[in-house]
């Protein structure tokens, strides 16, 4: 999933305070998941938003909804109508949600309530990893399905560098060496050849390098 | 010099001389004359100089422009070179300029990760990672290509070093990299400070039994230790590091006033042991700041005079 944090309330607050009437709109799916932007996000900041200008002595209208993904059209059409009831929405969408709904909406401001931060998975309760940078070709069959374009943090293909420590990566005992990981699990799988199999550079044309990216399916275009 | 050397390093190396490198760190500013200090500390006690790439991810005098610097001044230097900081591009590109300006060696590292330097804020590039640096450089020599296979009209010739952790983890799969990394093309390495003596021997061992020593010419890097919290500091917060305790206590159990001393006889002691290692070519003796003692750690190791080239 997209993994995404909340704003801290005082950039939310100050990001709204020029409009009269705003729209928190949350989305169901990705945000929902990481407790960032779903209906009960947005309803907390609902009334903590209220709650923060009341206190200034500001009067601001909010109105809130959750659809179930703010970047699928047929969902969006879903927010029109409270949409159209006010001066800006306030997106706790990921930044994909958040431009869709922008598209859709040319003369509404849509501000971003959430840092949309990685595509990753809940490792466990409370902490979310981020697993894939999206390169767009994708080798986790030679890397025993861990990602060392993502997970290592300087993109090494060809093994460890030399600050991996009991496990660790060299920037933070926090942070496990995608390599130790790497090795591990080729040595469970038997597929330890792998690890001395020279890995060529890899081709970033298929990444974020290569310009923003487009897919085209011939086959559902009518 | 031999006809098929590259290098001065490789002809020390090549004509089978225990061979003696040590470290110079650019300076934090545009003075030359830093570069020329430490340079004129190292004259004649070393064969060859081997200057950081803006290591810790600190920013410094470019490792091109000060190695060039040395080069003027006679020296023999081994230009590092960092895959955190350019790409591909710009990775080529430096290594035709500094064939231009002279320069003969080149050690390819990843690089350190740009969290641990004073501007944690910087985007890197790991474009690509060491072992693909030193197969670029390979290639661009013996094959007069880069890396789009163009044919160069002119083939810089580089002698090639790559860096080895013996003491990083898993250790299992340190010997492996090594290997990776004679095949990608490296002609020399440099290892990690070395105080666990024990593991560098296990890994070496390693390496003989895998016949890597035959392939490459392995320096054994050192470093002296000005102090215990020198030596404890280096244990926790250097990425990579190994100090066995008894180490660090035998730093601890001398008056501080001595501690300098200690930490040289400590060195004295390990450069001694390495000699006796079959398969280990020299040392590269990493002073750091603190050039003025490598001539004298030298001498007291009987290392000199060196070979003249
Ligand atoms: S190889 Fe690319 S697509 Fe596959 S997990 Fe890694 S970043 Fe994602
Ligand atoms: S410690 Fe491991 S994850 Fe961290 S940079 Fe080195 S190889 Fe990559």
């Amino acid at each position: 999933m997209i993994v995404g944090e909340q704003k801290p309330i005082a950039e939310i607050k100050a990001m709204v305070a020029p409009y009269n009437k705003v729209l928190i709109l949350g989305c169901g799916t990705c945000v929902k998941t990481c407790f960032a932007g779903g209906e009960d996000e947005a309803a907390v900041l609902t009334s903590a938003l209220r709650l923060a200008f009341k206190k200034d002595g500001k009067n601001i209208e909010i109105e809130t909804q959750t659809i179930e993904r703010q970047c699928e059209d047929g969902f969006i059409k879903e927010s029109a109508a409270a949409v159209s009831r006010n001066e800006a929405v306030l997106s706790l969408a990921c930044g994909a949600g958040v431009q869709d709904m922008a598209r859709r909406f040319p003369v509404t401001p849509v501000l971003p309530g959430v840092n949309t931060t990685f595509i990753g998975v809940l490792e466990k309760q409370g902490l979310f990893t981020e697993e894939c940078l999206g390169c767009g070709h994708c080798e986790l069959a030679v890397f025993g399905g861990v990602c060392p374009v993502t997970r290592c943090s300087k993109k090494l293909l060809n093994g460890p560098c030399g600050g991996s420590r009991d496990g660790k990566c060299e920037i933070s005992p926090d942070t496990d060496c995608a390599w130790q990981l790497i090795i591990a699990r080729l040595t469970a799988l038997g597929q330890m050849d792998n690890l001395r199999t020279y890995i060529p550079p890899k081709d970033w044309r298929t990444s974020h390098a290569g310009g923003p990216r487009k897919l085209v399916r011939e086959d559902h275009i009518i | 010099m031999n006809s098929t050397s590259i290098s001065g390093l490789q002809q020390v190396l090549e004509g089978g001389d225990f061979a003696v490198t040590a470290e110079c760190g650019p300076p934090r500013g545009a003075n030359t004359q830093v570069v020329q200090k430490k340079g004129e500390l190292l004259r004649g006690n070393v064969d060859a100089v081997n200057v950081t790439d803006n290591q810790t991810a600190i920013v410094r005098m470019s490792s091109i422009a000060a190695s060039a610097s040395l080069l003027q001044m006679g020296l023999e230097p081994v230009m590092q070179m960092v895959c955190r900081d350019r790409n591909r591009i710009a990775l080529q590109s430096d290594i035709l300029g500094a064939y231009a300006l002279g320069l003969r060696n080149i050690l390819c590292l990843s690089g350190d990760h740009q969290s641990f330097g004073s501007q944690p804020d910087s985007m890197n590039v790991f474009d690509i990672d060491s072992m693909n640096l030193i197969r670029m450089v390979r290639t661009m020599r013996d094959d007069g290509l880069d890396m789009s296979g163009f044919k160069l009209d002119q083939a810089p010739r580089m002698f090639i070093g790559a860096a080895a952790n013996p003491f990083a983890d898993p250790f299992e799969y340190r010997v492996i990299r090594l290997a990776k990394k004679i095949e990608a093309g490296a002609d020399f390495i440099q290892t990690q400070c070395i105080y666990n003596m024990d593991r560098f021997k296990e890994w070496m061992h390693m390496a003989r039994e895998e016949g890597l020593t035959e392939k490459v010419y392995i320096l054994a890097g050192v470093t002296p230790l000005k102090s215990v919290g020198m030596a404890r500091f280096m244990d926790s917060k250097v990425a990579g590091m190994d100090i066995p305790e008894e180490t660090i206590q035998r730093m601890a159990s001398v008056p501080k006033e001595n501690a300098a001393a200690e930490g040289i006889k400590i060195c004295l002691e390990t450069i001694a042991e390495l000699r006796d290692i079959q398969g280990v070519s020299g040392i590269h003796l990493m002073a750091i700041e603190w050039e003025e003692k490598v001539a004298e750690i030298i001498e007291a190791a009987n290392l000199l005079p060196r070979p003249a080239f």
